[in-house]
């Protein structure tokens, strides 16, 4: 016990002194002693940072005006990350584009665990007939090819950034309900559930209290490295012509139009590549650290 | 005299050592075993008793578990200096172990008789030849009293007592001089645990192999053992034979204390006498006797002054209770 | 004396690869308040099952459950809300029966919580510390996690949740077996203490005959899904009656250097739960085996003082 709980018990009366700690205080304080998990944090939120203060360091019309006579130029004081190919200043192109990636990355993975959670706890805790019915049906979604999926249903819904999302999204759920099913199978053959159960605690407050937090860890490291993967496919789908139209800055849209000048002027891939990369990988050290964090047995 | 003994181990001390701490697995422990004889180690988790094992055996985990001093004799022999190809040879070949969880220490995937053959062939200094080494898993098997026609089968379709009688075999493959025993019957249950018991009993005595078993269970060492050593916190706090332990009249007071804990069958007790308390932390362990914080008789001499051991003849108390008697 | 819980012809069948796997076959008990009934047996021989469905946790395939006279199995999901707190378990490894992500007060708080016990705060919290001090925890683990502590702390953080919404009737699934000789002794002093201040109901069930004999004062020995004898502690051990029985007890290693020797072994192990056919169960390893213990199953006769067998010896 430390000193301060120690002062605490003289000034307070007794009952007060085991006043339960805030979880996210004490998760908090495990997740600063993991110094890589908060370079992370650093990067992702300078990311942020960038994504919401974007018009206050370089205005949104410079993204988009297009300068021929300045075309493929590399880095320089007037332009820090170069131009591309029509002309237009990179930096204010992957700093305005930070938006519109971390929509699609984060916001695909994030809804497609949702989904994909209710239907993997409801498959993993029924079992049976619930289960048999909710994998085959994912199986089924899983047997067509992921882009093909994602295409298929831009395809119905029309271009744009929601319905990419929307396709994204609905293509990964599949993915996450297998992953959640199978972390919450083994959870859920341990005893502690059993003795919930007995003191009369309802499933709802057994799969959200019990269940999901054990079996959280892997799903949140699967998710951090999926963001990445959502970026590059977001891009995919806008090389198509699928995705978000041109000229609105995306990064993966940039990596496809600079691929072909990719020899003579690399730094039309090089910088919005390094943004992705930056991006996926401080989302990947956060995530790995916050599951640690989660975990109270590695509290020291 | 000297030459009799089979296994001497001289202040043996073990550390483990991790990032947080350095724990005193062992702490100069001293016992010897004769040919044909059975020691049993006694003490609860973490007394030690399975890291004196994986020592004796060269086995323990490579990072963290270390010998910090002392000497293992194997028949005069210092197994210490041994390299680690000598070693090699001699286990399995010389000394084997049999480990606690019949379930876990077979290959799932591999044939109960391959997975016996595989110990004789690594040591097949004669050259036996196939149809040779087959005849002699046969006659393992038909040793530890299972049809050997069952050889082709795998482990999951053997009930757990099986199990450990092939794990027996494959420990008795070389005939081995010691075979170190873990919790030989802690997973099976009771009637399988005496047919196991009565099998090793007289595998030993029809082998003339000597045995280390190391076991939580009084009941067990009392039907097994010739001699006994009750270990707490790394140490051997009495060792003596097993009439001394049994029907001696000086004890250690934690042996006292395991005594008391056990529920006897034949004395009608509303209360047991358990000992107060908990192990020590092995990485924080107290000053003095390693007991005294949970020792009904404990003096103002036992909080700072280690204990010195005091024999009765081959009985040895390691407590200040019998300092002055000796 | 009406007992508090009584089983009639209790069967729990489970569908397995091959068949009916068969893990409690119309088993019969009654405990009467503030007694405990030691169920011992070997693994595989369905206590454990028995356990769990005399609360209900599991769902028995047929027979009743009489609790204070009333078949719990025929009550609906909010009479069994108000049942479900007079009987409660502590169970076998401290190790996976506490949500590792819980700490000592929320675990206590559980059930408190869960049946809407109390109304504030403060009083809650006065409750689990009160708990806390009845199952000899000391106040400072309030905020600890289960890995923080060792087997023995944590079977009494289980202990008090079991003891959290004053259950009359316990069932205790081999609640030491999986702590060390001096901390079981402990823990078994602290249940006893508990059943006479709270005038519980113990359903014990373990495989250690020494255990069973110290704590229990009626016996049900089971092998196979069976329940083969029923008799008072005492008289059980000094009269056994069924061939396993006598033989259960010969097997116990005894801490003394005399009375291991001329142990009775019984050969062979036991046979597969799955479709078992009708008799005797433990007749392929019995050494008094007939024909009539074959072919047909043998009930449960009362030899006179309360002592139950189902043997053909007997009969």
């Amino acid at each position: 016990m430390n000193m301060n709980s120690i002062t605490e018990i003289t000034t307070t009366p007794i009952k007060k002194k085991y006043k339960k700690k805030s979880r996210f205080g004490e998760i908090w304080k495990r997740m600063k002693k993991n110094r890589i998990a908060m370079l992370g944090l650093a990067i992702f939120s300078v990311i942020v940072l960038c994504t919401v203060f974007a018009d206050m360091i370089v205005p949104y019309s410079v993204a988009l005006e297009q300068n021929i006579g300045d075309r493929l130029q590399p880095p320089s004081a007037a332009h820090w990350f170069g131009t591309d190919a029509y002309g237009r200043d990179i930096f204010a192109r992957v700093i305005h584009g930070t938006r519109n990636s971390l929509v699609m990355g984060i916001g695909a993975v994030v809804v497609g665990i949702s989904l994909g959670g209710v239907f993997g706890a409801a498959a993993g805790y029924y079992g049976g007939i619930v289960d048999t019915l909710i994998m085959r049906v994912m199986d089924t979604i899983m047997c067509i090819p992921f882009m093909l999926l994602a295409l298929a249903i831009v395809a119905a819904l029309g271009p744009g950034l929601v319905n990419v999302l929307i396709a994204l999204m609905l293509s990964m759920v599949p993915y996450y309900t297998r992953v959640i099913r199978s972390a919450i199978l083994t959870v859920t053959g341990q005893d502690f559930i059993e003795a919930a159960k007995a003191c009369g605690t309802p499933d709802r407050y057994i799969i959200l209290k019990h269940i999901l937090p054990n079996a959280i860890g892997p799903v949140i490291v699967q998710a951090t490295m999926s963001v990445g993967t959502m970026i590059i496919w977001a891009a995919a789908m806008s090389f198509l012509g699928m995705g978000i139209q041109p000229p609105t800055p995306e990064w993966g849209s940039m990596l496809s139009e600079g691929k072909d000048y990719m020899l003579s002027s690399p730094h039309l891939v090089i910088f919005p590549g390094m943004a992705i990369v930056l991006t996926a990988l401080s989302i990947n050290l956060l995530g790995d650290g916050l599951r640690d964090a989660l975990d109270p047995r590695l509290k020291d | 005299m000297m030459n009799e003994k089979l296994l001497v181990v001289k202040d043996l001390s073990v550390i483990y050592k991790t990032d947080e701490a350095i724990v005193h697995a062992v702490n100069k422990i001293n016992f010897d075993i004769g040919r044909k004889e059975t020691i049993g180690l006694v003490g609860e988790t973490g007394a030690g008793k399975t890291t004196t094992a994986l020592a004796i055996m060269q086995l323990l985990p490579e990072r963290t578990g270390r010998i910090t001093e002392g000497e293992i004799l194997f028949k005069g022999e210092n197994l210490l200096k041994k390299s680690k190809n000598e070693m090699r040879m001699i286990r399995g070949e010389r000394m084997s172990m049999i480990f606690q969880d019949p379930m876990t220490s077979l290959n799932p995937i591999v044939t109960v008789g391959d997975q016996i053959r595989e110990s004789l062939d690594i040591h097949n200094h004669d050259k036996k030849n196939k149809i040779e080494l087959e005849a002699r898993v046969d006659e393992l098997l038909k040793l530890v009293g299972i049809q050997p026609r069952r050889k082709s089968e795998y482990p999951h379709q053997f009930s757990g007592g099986m199990k450990q009688r092939v794990v027996i075999a494959m420990a008795l493959a070389c005939n081995p001089e010691l075979l170190i025993a873990d919790e030989p019957t802690t997973a099976l249950d009771v009637t399988i645990q005496a047919q196991v018991l009565a099998l090793m009993a007289e595998l030993k005595e029809q082998l003339g192999t000597s045995m280390i078993m190391i076991t939580h269970d009084l009941g067990v060492v009392a039907q097994t053992c010739d001699k006994v050593a009750i270990m707490y916190a790394g140490e051997i706090v009495e060792q003596g034979t097993a009439r001394d332990i049994f029907e001696g009249e000086k004890h250690h007071p934690y042996t006292l204390g395991l005594f008391g804990s056990i529920p006897d069958l034949e004395v009608e007790t509303r209360r047991l006498n358990p000992i107060d308390g908990l192990m020590p932390d092995p990485t924080d362990l107290p000053p003095g006797c390693k007991f005294h914080p949970r020792c009904k008789s404990c003096m103002e001499i036992c909080k700072h002054k280690q204990p010195e051991p005091h024999s009765f003849g081959n009985h040895i108390i390691v407590c200040h209770l019998y300092a002055k008697e000796v | 004396m009406e007992p508090l819980i009584k089983t009639i012809d209790l069967k729990k069948y489970f569908k397995v690869n091959g068949g009916l796997l068969h893990a409690v076959d119309g088993v019969n008990i009654e405990i009467k308040k503030g007694r405990t009934l030691g169920v011992v047996g070997e693994s595989g021989c369905g206590k454990s099952t028995l356990g769990r469905l005399v609360i209900r946790l599991l769902e028995a395939t047929s027979g009743e459950v009489l609790f204070e006279g009333n078949d719990i199995l025929k009550c609906n999901r909010q009479e069994m809300k108000k049942i479900r707190p007079k009987m409660q378990i502590i169970f076998q490894d401290p190790f996976s029966s506490l949500n590792p992500r819980m700490s000592v007060f929320e675990l206590i708080a559980e059930p408190l919580v869960m049946n809407h016990v109390y109304k504030s705060r403060r009083e809650m919290t006065e409750k689990i510390l009160s708990l806390m001090d009845t199952v000899g925890l000391a106040e400072r683990f309030v905020n600890t996690y289960p890995h923080e502590m060792d087997g023995g702390r944590r079977q009494r953080v289980g202990i008090a949740r079991a003891l959290a919404l004053s259950p009359k009737f316990i069932v205790c699934d081999e609640p030491v077996s999986a702590l060390d000789v001096s901390i079981q002794a402990q823990i078994l002093n602290l249940l006893m203490d508990l059943q006479e201040e709270m005038k519980l109901t113990y359903m014990f069930i373990t495989h250690d005959l020494s255990v069973v004999k110290h704590i229990s004062n009626e016996i049900a020995v089971m092998y196979l899904g069976q329940c083969i004898e029923r008799a008072e502690s005492t008289e059980l051990f000094k009269n056994p009656m069924h061939p396993y029985t006598k033989a259960l007890l010969s097997a116990i290693p005894v801490p003394r250097l005399t009375g291991n020797q001329n142990k009775k072994i019984i050969r062979g192990e036991v046979s597969d739960p799955i479709n078992p056919k009708p008799g005797c169960r433990f007749a392929s390893r019995c050494d008094y085996c007939k024909d009539h213990c074959l072919g047909q199953d043998i009930p449960l006769k009362d030899q006179g003082n309360e002592h139950f067998v189902a043997c053909r010896i007997y009969q």
